[in-house]
């Protein structure tokens, strides 16, 4: 089923925000917003949530701890106990420290690297992924703003052109996305 | 906007200080009964020594906090600045109170604080003649010690009264003039600072384990210091917020010295961490002693205070709703700033005193008395200049903080 997309586009990030705030302000839900740059201050604007990557990367962590944890204990108390520096090596407890730091840099790389695809995946931008935004200028220095009507069903395509008219934009394309 | 301490406060404090007092007096009578009293002015310094360098620390913590924002011309801070600024004008108090225990220290000839003081240890004839403090009397004597102390001290004041000059005239004159100049003394503060931090650490703290060393000591004291630093800072705004002063300041700002919170604890444990494993690791008997004493009497309070110092504020101020909780911060704060205290009380009186000390009245009484102290001395100082900076060149940017 195919659904009637406007984009329309910005040349300052600024006018954009301000656009943004008129058209919400009236009532109109605002999809998307494409720039080259994050805009600080968008996100309460348009109604996009707070992100829940930091909750991820906790998860991700702690997985990390636990890998880290239960191999060492596996690798050199279990299987093969070590000599470290002549500690009494049969316990796990009595070598913690050495086992520290090995632990927190497993952490921190299973942390970022979970966090890091995770992002990438749920962004749709993994290396080879074809482009889903709407015009290669906003990765320049355009900004473009998503309006779908499915969401605005109180509006006709043409009173939502003369509103965004009034807001200093540039640009305005209609188009039929699936 | 002025401030003005509520009649509360004023009584608080009081009430603090008076209690300390009371409690300072009844650890003296007890301290007088044990033992003949021959630990008495071993105690009683020792404490003079926790107290005042645990809070003139604070102090020097903001100053160095204030010169790194200067140095970094950050713009979010410009609406907290004056809370800092009162922060630092506790240092010429704490100057005083910690060349005043020094300078009781050595005229006692180190008081068994500082024993490489005592000319017994140094005297070849004598039969205490120690080798290894005879080899680092070059650098640890009376007069050079004197020396390195009073550059220090007066290399903070001197910083510390620019500061304080300029920031009142920027409110009058305005212009960037006067950033530019905050700029550069800034980043030569924190030159001084990167040395002094260190070798002061090492004069009136790492000493008194006079046979003991380690390099990274003057970065684990700076730590604390700054770790505690933090902790006062965003209690104070937060108690200034909820009297209805710092208009300016928002959740973001709170946030902000929240991660700082966060982060300098972890700088911290991680410091004592790797001052504690490299120790273990290598298993010098040189080196081990320093642990050995504090893990053989002291264990319960030091490792203790190692979990509160870093699990506490890792646990609960991880996520962004609790840096934002006016509740969760001041609480986890105050435990920690406590757990810091017990840090240095480690530090010092198990150099010192060894198997013999304990936390009492006395340690109670005088850790409340300079409590009181501290506190009442910033709140004056905060009613000294309007609470809100004038033609600070980025209070714009602060004005609309927003992460």
């Amino acid at each position: 089923m195919s659904e009637k997309v406007i984009y329309a586009m910005y040349d300052d990030d600024d006018v954009l925000k301000d656009g943004a705030k008129k058209l919400v302000a009236k009532g109109i839900k605002v999809a998307d917003v494409f720039s080259p740059f994050p805009i600080h201050g968008i996100d309460p604007i348009i109604g996009v949530q707070n992100t829940r990557l930091g909750i991820m990367a906790f998860l991700y962590g702690i997985t990390g701890t636990t890998i880290a944890t239960l191999g060492m204990r596996y690798f050199m108390i279990g299987d093969w106990p070590m000599n470290i520096g002549g500690k009494p090596n049969f316990t796990y407890l009595d070598n913690i420290l050495a086992f520290i730091p090995v632990t927190f840099e497993f952490t921190v790389l299973c942390a970022a690297h979970g966090m890091a695809i995770t992002y990438l995946l749920k962004n749709k931008t993994l290396p080879g992924m074809p482009a889903s935004n709407p015009d290669p200028r906003t990765t320049d220095d355009k900004f473009v703003m998503e309006l779908r009507m499915s969401e605005n069903s109180g509006f006709t395509a043409e009173e939502i052109q003369d509103l965004l008219r009034s807001t200093g934009v540039i640009e305005i394309d209609q188009k039929e996305v699936k | 906007m002025e401030f003005k301490i509520t009649k509360k406060a004023n009584l608080w404090t009081i009430a603090i200080m008076v209690i300390g007092l009371l409690f300072t007096g009844i650890g003296v009578a007890c301290e007088m009964g044990h033992d003949h009293g021959h630990h008495l002015g071993q105690r009683v310094l020792g404490n003079m020594l926790i107290n005042s360098f645990f809070f003139f620390a604070i102090g020097l913590g903001a100053l160095f906090f204030l010169a790194l924002q200067y140095a970094t011309e950050t713009g979010w801070y410009a609406s907290i600045k004056r809370v800092i600024e009162a922060l630092t004008g506790y240092l010429p108090y704490g100057v005083m109170l910690l060349a005043l225990t020094l300078l009781i220290i050595t005229l006692m000839d180190g008081a068994h604080i500082y024993i490489w003081m005592d000319s017994a240890y140094t005297d070849p004839a004598s039969h205490h003649y120690d080798q290894i403090i005879d080899g680092k009397s070059m650098y640890l004597n009376k007069v050079f010690f004197w020396i390195r102390t009073i550059v220090y001290l007066g290399t903070y004041l001197l910083f510390w009264r620019g500061f304080k000059k300029r920031s009142q005239l920027e409110d009058e004159v305005g212009g960037t003039d006067i950033h530019f100049t905050n700029y550069r003394k800034g980043a030569t503060f924190l030159v001084f600072f990167a040395v002094f931090s260190s070798t002061s650490a090492w004069d009136w703290i790492m000493s008194i384990d006079v046979h003991w060393f380690s390099t990274l000591f003057g970065w684990y004291i700076f730590a604390g210091m700054w770790c505690s630093t933090m902790i006062v800072l965003v209690s104070l705004t937060l108690y200034l917020k909820k009297q209805g002063y710092l208009p300016n300041v928002n959740e973001s700002h709170i946030h902000d010295i929240g991660k700082w919170t966060f982060a300098t604890s972890f700088l911290w444990s991680y410091l004592w961490f790797s001052q504690f494993m490299l120790i273990w690791y290598a298993n010098i008997p040189e080196e081990t002693t320093y642990h050995l004493m504090r893990i053989e009497n002291f264990k319960f309070l030091y490792f203790g205070m190692f979990i509160i110092n870093f699990a506490f504020p890792m646990v609960l101020l991880m996520s962004r709703d609790a840096k934002r909780h006016a509740g969760i911060l001041t609480f986890v704060g105050l435990v920690v700033l406590f757990g810091h205290w017990v840090d240095v009380y480690l530090m010092i009186m198990a150099g010192s005193m060894g198997p013999n000390a304990f936390i009492g009245f006395m340690e109670i009484g005088m850790m409340l008395l300079a409590l009181g102290f501290f506190v009442r001395m910033i709140l004056i100082n905060l009613t000294k200049a309007p609470l809100t900076v004038k033609n600070h060149p980025f209070l714009d940017e602060s004005i609309h903080h927003d992460i």
